[in-house]
């Protein structure tokens, strides 16, 4: 009697458990076609079509004849660099503040997403008009203020190029100060309880506290904002539109413009030469989140 | 109770002359868009902080269709709102059955589909764009919505994936264990188990979809041009290629746009940010 009742829950023999592997297997590959799809006919063939348009070395030549790409690969340059790290510099700040706890901090807090919350176009076109040479209320404050004229702020260049930086960072800063207030909410409260027992100042407490347990996401949060600030259209083309005369392009509308003068294979181009720039940081990126 | 003291008064003092800055860079463009919104056509660009006489004319010439930009709010708005539930529902089906077979079945090439998904969530996309537009010239699909709804799907499945295989690999795996003694079929388990437990990240990612797709702008522009098939984002843009625009009239249409995921956004909150920061922070 108690030999049957061990031998009852025995596992079914290899055969049957082989053929249900597979049946989970199966229902396995099944159920990753719809995403296996997406990524074949809409990235894998459109990646594949767009570097076939951009096979004729003539198209590079073209393009870096072209003074519009010189000087946008200059400006992306110059918004890497200087917007992303000031970005990640007050996002760092920022997040100690939102760390602290007071009644009316959550409530800034809440208001703060406010621009990562809303769609571009209509916040970005509101501070267009506020920049407007003539009836701008900047320029309006700036003539009830001293009686003269205010600049025509988007006709500069560099100004231009600048205000795209402040509308970037104003509709992305609170994205970044989320994650790295996430990050400092990771850190145990009793590494700063045992700091404030030996007498460490706020900003000891940063350096050897917060620091240490902040830095890799920081650096990887550079990097992605890095990737994405790339591929960020909207600042650029809603604020100055390119212009004037074209200075103020950046890789990301470049590539738009080509498109829109029919010239493909200048587009195409355009991304291309990008990508030494873009693929080092993707494999840094997918070599950290794959781990 | 707390007490004043000399150093909780300056510490105090210190954290709002952090929050007072915050809160005027935040809220200057979004007042002056409301400002706008609530002027008449006179005052809108006087420079006024505030206008002399508010008003919501702006917002009943919006929903009157009483201006040529105007002529299809209603639609264009329906539009959007469509294309957002579309993207939204197709995006969570493609990323949910991905990552219940990547992280649950454990299907082989799992690992592939999921730098596959990575390596497209980190394409810029903007550089997706050109080549994405001329694909959907060679599929026929130029100024159908379906181009929209289907580039909108490719940007942000990839992320969603990546988020709920996060959250299902927390689940324990005996629960799929004691579902195949009782003899559950993948799909049992799928509906059965797998997507009641899902639904906090579930929600996470179909607003995350839903809000991405009702606020893009470079994909709807470039994919759509009939002023009757693209969404209020294109018709916004749209203002911009006149001189004399109706300022007014953009603005208030604009906080009418730009409502919608703000409310989604506070009312999701929760979810949202545990969801959207958890994905990041994992790094």
């Amino acid at each position: 009697m108690s030999s049957t009742a061990t031998a009852a829950p025995l596992p079914a023999p290899p055969v049957n458990l082989g053929a249900r592997h597979a049946r989970w297997q199966f229902w396995g590959a099944v159920m990753v076609v719809p995403y296996l799809l997406v990524f074949v006919v809409f990235v894998l063939y459109p990646v594949g079509y767009g570097l076939w348009l951009a096979r004729h070395p003539q198209s590079y030549v073209k393009l870096v004849e072209d003074p519009i790409f010189f000087r946008s690969v200059i400006n992306t340059a110059i918004f890497l660099v200087v917007a992303i790290n000031i970005k990640m510099l007050v996002a760092l700040v920022l997040s100690g503040f939102f760390v602290t706890s007071r009644w009316w901090i959550k409530i800034v807090s809440a208001i703060f997403i406010l621009p990562w919350a809303m769609p571009s176009i209509p916040t970005i076109l509101s501070i267009r008009f506020m920049l407007n040479p003539e009836w701008g209320v900047i320029n309006s404050t700036i003539f009830r203020l001293t009686g003269a004229d205010g600049p025509n702020w988007l006709n500069d260049p560099s100004l231009a190029l600048a205000f795209a930086m402040v509308v970037h960072v104003w509709k992305s800063l609170p994205f970044w100060t989320l994650i790295l207030v996430a990050g400092r909410l990771a850190i145990p409260s009793e590494q700063y309880e045992a700091a404030s027992v030996d007498g460490a100042s706020s900003w000891q407490k940063f350096r050897f506290v917060s620091w240490p347990a902040l830095k890799t996401l920081y650096i990887t949060s550079t990097i992605l904002s890095m990737i994405w600030t790339l591929g960020d259209f909207n600042s650029v083309y809603l604020l100055t539109g390119g212009g004037p005369a074209d200075l103020t392009h950046v890789l990301a509308t470049l590539g738009i413009r080509y498109l829109r003068l029919d010239q493909v294979d200048l587009s195409m181009a355009s991304i291309v030469v990008a990508l030494p720039l873009v693929l080092p940081l993707v494999y840094f990126m997918m070599k950290r989140l794959s781990k | 109770m707390k007490r004043w003291t000399p150093k909780a008064i300056a510490t105090e003092a210190r954290l709002l002359l952090i929050g007072i800055p915050v809160l005027l860079w935040t809220l200057i463009p979004v007042y002056h868009m409301v400002l706008f919104a609530i002027s008449s056509k006179d005052s809108a660009t006087s420079g006024h902080l505030w206008p002399k006489n508010p008003t919501l004319d702006n917002f009943r010439i919006v929903f009157q269709q009483k201006h040529f930009y105007l002529d299809h709010f209603w639609l264009q708005l329906w539009n959007s709102l469509l294309i957002a539930v579309s993207v939204g529902a197709l995006t969570l089906f493609v990323a949910t059955t991905a990552a219940f077979a990547i992280s649950r079945l454990r299907v082989r090439g799992g690992r592939t589909v999921m730098n596959l998904a990575l390596f497209t969530y980190f394409i810029p996309a903007a550089f997706l764009a050109v080549p994405m537009y001329k694909t959907m010239g060679n599929y026929g699909l130029l100024n159908s919505q379906w181009a929209l709804i289907l580039a909108m799907v490719t940007i942000a499945s990839p992320y969603c994936i990546w988020v709920l295989k996060q959250a299902s690999d927390k689940l324990p795996y005996e629960l799929d264990e004691a579902a195949r003694m009782d003899g559950a079929s993948p799909l049992q388990l799928f509906r059965l188990v797998y997507l009641p437990l899902m639904v906090p990240s579930l929600v996470a990612v179909g607003t995350y979809s839903l809000l991405l797709a009702w606020n893009e702008y470079l994909y709807a522009f470039l994919l759509l041009s009939n002023d009757r098939s693209v969404t209020l984002a294109v018709a916004l843009g749209n203002f911009l290629s006149a001189d004399d625009s109706p300022w007014e009239l953009l603005m208030a249409t604009g906080l009418i746009y730009a409502m919608p995921p703000a409310a989604i956004y506070y009312a999701f909150k929760r979810y949202m940010v545990g969801g959207l920061t958890a994905g990041a922070v994992k790094s």
